[in-house]
């Protein structure tokens, strides 16, 4: 079993296929999770103190991390293999394949844009929220209007809001967002064409339910960063607010 | 018709190639492609160079040997044939056509246009056979097969092998190939008996000379001139998933 997860080509696209399965099912939770700022900021602070640094949130947060350096480690292994097997001579004249996707044939270098996404992310958020928790403190600073706060691990509507208050780390974002897009319109189908439930028949609603599935993940995150660039100052004056009621 | 051909002349495999170019004049729009290579050669020897060497045969599309990539495409720009099955009209009268060799590393070059496509064969004698018993000729009702299955048999069996799918794969994967020869065979009653241990050693050979992993890009699928679908690709990782988890 464990030989043919990682020396066969059909084995180790499994792994590609399952790793990509529960990262697609994460980014969907995440998304869900998001669209509550847009409803209640408190709701979302509840979220986040209830996803903070306890066992279980920490649990799926080392599963998640396993998810995606799987995910990524097969990559390379995957692209390395292949272009060793693609020879060293190039053609001299390539056209684009009637059919095929151009997200098909860049899958990698999008896959990198995603990460390099992920490790802003990281900086901007967790770090902040439940890194510092890990670490033993119970809130992080702020530099707003001019001074510095302490702001709860627990307040991401106020660091979500303050993140994308910054025009600069909006269109980061939805340069993320978008990579994401691409990435998941080839991804979604081909996973299930990896495990053999593919056909003919189902090729088309396959790609439809691909392009449904990135829409709404990006549409999810991408609306959510907007609101929160256009409503920066309410979203900040009302998460310090429950900052005050809370502690 | 005139034409300025740029083919890729190489002595042996161990030597360096490049393209050379040559003119082409008064050829029918009528005239094959391989007709039109043996106007080419034949000039080539009346002023006492070294003709062109590329494989053909049947030149009828069944035997697949003309394996040509022709500005960008293999077997050239009409869709679903073979090079030889492709007329000069196709092109436009004074172009440029850029003849290749197919690049993949388990395709080497030996000479010119002639790649040696043994690995396909190496990865047919590891399991794309029925060695079960079936005695002499049954009455052709003695078996029924369904309908479909018996058209989708006849569909991967149209494989002429010729090795377009793995040189215009971007991971120089040779799934195609090896799906329609699992397929074709796995969808009979006669095939299914070993259909497990085919599906295991096939893919196993395919690995082990070189071949890379599949993307799922549909490529090869586009390229193919016997139009092959992927959904051949979808059957190969069920069979082979399902053999190895019941190992």
């Amino acid at each position: 079993m464990g030989c043919f997860l990682t020396n066969s080509s059909v084995g180790k696209k499994l792994v590609m296929s399952i790793s990509g399965c529960f990262l697609v099912l994460f980014i969907l939770f995440h998304m869900s999770m998001n669209l509550t700022m847009l409803f209640s900021r408190e709701g979302y602070n509840l979220i986040c103190e209830f996803l903070g640094a306890n066992w279980y949130a920490l649990a799926g947060t080392a599963l998640l991390a396993a998810g995606v350096a799987v995910h990524f480690i097969y990559a390379f292994i995957l692209t390395l293999d292949n272009y060793r097997a693609r020879g060293k001579q190039r053609y001299a004249v390539t056209v684009q394949e009637k059919g095929v996707s151009w997200a098909s044939k860049n899958m990698l270098v999008l896959g990198i844009i995603v990460i390099l996404g992920l490790g802003l992310h990281l900086v901007h958020f967790w770090s902040k929220m439940q890194l510092t928790e890990i670490l033993g403190h119970h809130t992080f600073e702020l530099e707003l209007n001019g001074a510095t706060e302490n702001i709860s691990v627990a307040n991401g509507a106020l660091l979500m809001a303050y993140t994308f208050s910054n025009p600069i780390n909006l269109a980061l974002y939805l340069v993320w967002f978008v990579a994401l897009w691409f990435h998941l319109t080839h991804g979604v189908w081909s996973m299930f064409q990896t495990v053999g439930w593919a056909n003919d028949t189902w090729y088309p609603r396959l790609k439809c339910i691909a392009n449904i599935v990135a829409t709404l993940i990006f549409l999810g995150f991408a609306v959510v960063a907007v609101m929160c660039y256009i409503n920066s100052e309410a979203y900040i004056a009302e998460a310090l607010e429950l900052q005050l009621l809370a502690y | 018709m005139n034409f300025t051909l740029k083919i890729w002349r190489q002595r042996d495999a161990k030597s360096q190639g490049a393209f050379e170019t040559y003119k082409v004049t008064d050829i029918s729009a009528d005239t094959s492609f391989l007709e039109m290579m043996d106007i080419l050669n034949n000039n080539l020897i009346h002023e006492g160079k070294e003709p062109v060497a590329f494989d053909h045969d049947c030149r009828e599309g069944i035997c697949g040997m003309c394996s040509m990539h022709i500005n960008g495409h293999a077997h050239g720009p009409s869709q679903a044939v073979t090079t030889c099955q492709m007329y000069m009209r196709k092109f436009k009268d004074g172009s440029t056509i850029v003849i290749e060799p197919w690049r993949s590393a388990a395709f080497p070059v030996i000479r010119d246009l002639v790649v040696d496509r043994g690995a396909y064969d190496k990865i047919l004698q590891a399991g794309g056979f029925i060695s079960v018993r079936t005695n002499s000729v049954p009455d052709g009702n003695a078996i029924p097969i369904p309908k479909k299955d018996a058209d989708e048999s006849m569909d991967a069996a149209a494989c002429v092998g010729c090795g377009a799918c793995a040189a215009t794969c971007k991971n120089g994967s040779a799934m195609l190939f090896v799906a329609a020869r699992v397929s074709s065979l796995a969808k009979l009653p006669q095939g299914k008996v070993e259909g497990a241990r085919r599906a295991k050693a096939m893919v196993a050979k395919m690995d082990e000379l070189g071949f890379g992993n599949c993307t799922n890009t549909g490529a090869c699928q586009a390229q193919c001139p016997k139009s092959i679908s992927i959904a051949h690709i979808a059957r190969l990782n069920r069979e082979f998933l399902c053999a190895k988890l019941q190992d």
